[in-house]
């Protein structure tokens, strides 16, 4: 029996209520939301529950939301995927500014680097993470790059004369 | 930087300092990489050892992070195919027909079926000339250099087929929005019927030279070995994950692009050893070569790409002389076109694993949020598991064995 998202939907909402929220069919992965509080036992739920059995966890990343709310600003969202039932999931918790989560770490592995890469590009705080540093950029780098208000290049620079390359300073 | 240089503070010299074998000798500490000849790209690896042992181990990546995710986000779609050629960069049109097909699952395009047949053909030849290049290298990184020489003149056979396809070799920015960019010539046909002629023979007799040679067999047999269970913990895909005994292929478990309609199998190991990881990727060229000889018999006529004049460029010479290309190529090019407000997650089977195409749309022209699943990424952090306890030797074995490449580890 296939696993039905309906189902999902009434084992999660039975066991944590109003943690969870925001089902909703996006193209072909069932998405739901969960509260920061309640994220880590979800994410421990769907992967150790026998019937739901979201063993693999495919994906983790940080999304910045510079024009949401004060509680929305940052998203992480967790792809995972079923391979018995080939069932994929996306579970997303929103973070407000300076965010902080629970690290998934003890559960899977693999999301070591993932989480040290959301640190590293979101400034996202994972509780509990052992080695929490950065991974693809210097160590020295005070800045998350990829969080919107991030600019591009530096426009200040100056080995980057803009009438080298044919153009007026105002870049037009 | 403080890991290069070691600080007296760093955890491996305080075990240094702290532990002493038997005989008085102590352990001592290796630079693996980050430039060195046997580690096949920019990998760096800082190594505990116990005379020629590794207790430890500690990777440092991002040597030649580019920032992918972030440029993407100030790109127009049809601009980040190019980004995607530079990830893994031994099979480039996987990753260029990955980023259009999700594109087109964004845009809800029916791509032609030619155009997806020929995608197939495109996507098990660069599946070949990946799997080719990792087999040979672990040859060479035991010892063996002629079997490496020996098959590396079909990757040229394969980058002269892309050529005559779109023009370039190794980062082929290949296709568009909806299929091709243009027909496939004659030639490439001409020059696929050659290499499925001419290179089943040599594959067989580089599979004879290494599948029961003594001396590759030593080299590899139970070593870097991971166990199903740990494999799934530490997120391994592709070929790395069959040969620890798990069947999952997106190919199977998601077809896109027409996969449906080919008959192959998916070759799976045992013990997840170097050895299993090199015959299941011997065995899946096999498939590979299946795949593409059934596409080309049942290779149906009709349209290279789909009819959407809104995000597929009009031929040049009707922009000078029809109204409606001049509208379209304006529309394009500045960006006037419409894009759904959506998430969308493609993964195809890329050439060491499930790469994946996380992207955010919110109505402009360029992805809100672009997340490359790289494949290598996620599970280079099982290596550190696979060599402890090994010898310093194995450790280049099963870095070559993994199939990691640099450019998509640190995108």
């Amino acid at each position: 029996m296939a696993l039905e998202t309906a189902y999902i939907q009434e084992k999660l909402s039975q066991k944590f209520g109003n943690n969870v929220l925001n089902f909703e069919m996006k193209r072909d992965i069932f998405t739901l939301e969960a509260t920061p509080n309640a994220i880590h036992d979800v994410i421990r739920f769907l992967k150790e529950e026998e019937d739901l059995n979201f063993h693999f966890l495919t994906d983790l990343t940080g999304i910045h939301f510079p024009d949401n709310d004060e509680t929305h600003q940052f998203a992480v969202v967790y792809q995972m995927h079923n391979w018995v039932e080939n069932v994929r999931l996306r579970v997303k918790t929103f973070l407000p500014e300076n965010p902080e989560t629970v690290t998934i770490t003890d559960l899977f592995l693999c999301a070591n680097w993932m989480e040290r890469e959301a640190w590293d590009f979101f400034g996202i705080n994972f509780i509990g993470h052992p080695q929490l540093k950065r991974i693809l950029n210097m160590d020295e780098m005070v800045s998350h790059p990829m969080r919107k208000e991030f600019p591009m290049e530096d426009s200040g620079r100056t080995d980057k004369d803009d009438r080298f390359f044919g153009r007026t300073p105002v870049n037009n | 930087m403080s890991d290069l240089l070691l600080p007296p503070e760093h955890r491996y010299a305080k075990v240094i300092e702290q532990t002493r074998n038997e005989d008085g000798s102590e352990f001592s500490i290796l630079n693996l990489g980050p430039t060195h000849p046997a580690t096949h790209g920019i990998f760096q690896n800082i190594l505990l050892m116990d005379g020629e042992r590794i207790l430890d181990a500690e990777p440092t990546i991002g040597y030649i992070h580019r920032a992918f995710e972030k440029i993407a986000e100030n790109r127009p779609f049809y601009q980040i195919n190019v980004l995607t050629d530079r990830m893994n960069y031994c099979s480039s049109p996987i990753n260029n027909m990955a980023w259009w097909m999700t594109v087109e699952k964004l845009l809800n395009i029916e791509v032609p079926k030619r155009a997806q047949y020929l995608r197939v053909i495109v996507m098990e030849l660069a599946r070949i000339t990946d799997h080719l290049i990792c087999n040979s290298i672990l040859g060479v990184d035991t010892g063996a250099y002629t079997g490496f020489l020996y098959v590396f003149q079909f990757r040229e056979k394969v980058y002269e087929i892309y050529e005559e396809i779109c023009g370039a070799r190794l980062t082929t920015n290949m296709g568009r929005i909806g299929g091709f960019e243009r027909e496939w010539s004659e030639e490439a046909f001409k020059k696929l019927d050659v290499f499925l002629t001419d290179f089943p023979v040599a594959w067989k007799e580089f599979e004879n030279l290494f599948e029961r040679n003594r001396i590759f067999i030593d080299r590899t047999v139970n070593v870097g070995g991971i166990t199903a269970e740990s494999a799934m913990q530490y997120g391994l895909t592709g070929p790395n994950l069959r040969a620890a005994g798990i069947d999952y292929d997106v190919r199977k478990a998601a077809p896109y692009s027409s996969y449906e309609d080919f008959e192959f199998d998916v070759p799976v190991g045992k013990s997840g050893d170097t050895y299993d990881r090199f015959c299941v990727r011997n065995a899946e060229v096999w498939e590979s070569l299946s795949i593409i000889k059934q596409a080309l018999a049942k290779l149906p006529e009709g349209p290279i790409h789909a009819d959407v004049p809104d995000y597929y460029l009009p031929p040049k010479e009707d922009v000078y002389h029809n109204m409606e290309s001049l509208i379209y190529h304006f529309k394009i090019v500045m960006g006037e076109v419409p894009v759904p407000v959506d998430e969308i997650y493609h993964a195809v089977e890329g050439g060491n694993g499930e790469l994946g195409f996380y992207l955010t749309t919110d109505g402009s022209r360029t992805p809100y949020r672009l997340k490359l699943r790289r494949p290598c990424f996620i599970y280079y952090q099982a290596y550190t598991e696979m060599i402890k306890g090994g010898m310093l030797s194995d450790a280049i074995v099963i870095l070559s064995s993994l199939n990691v490449i640099a450019g998509e580890l640190d995108a």
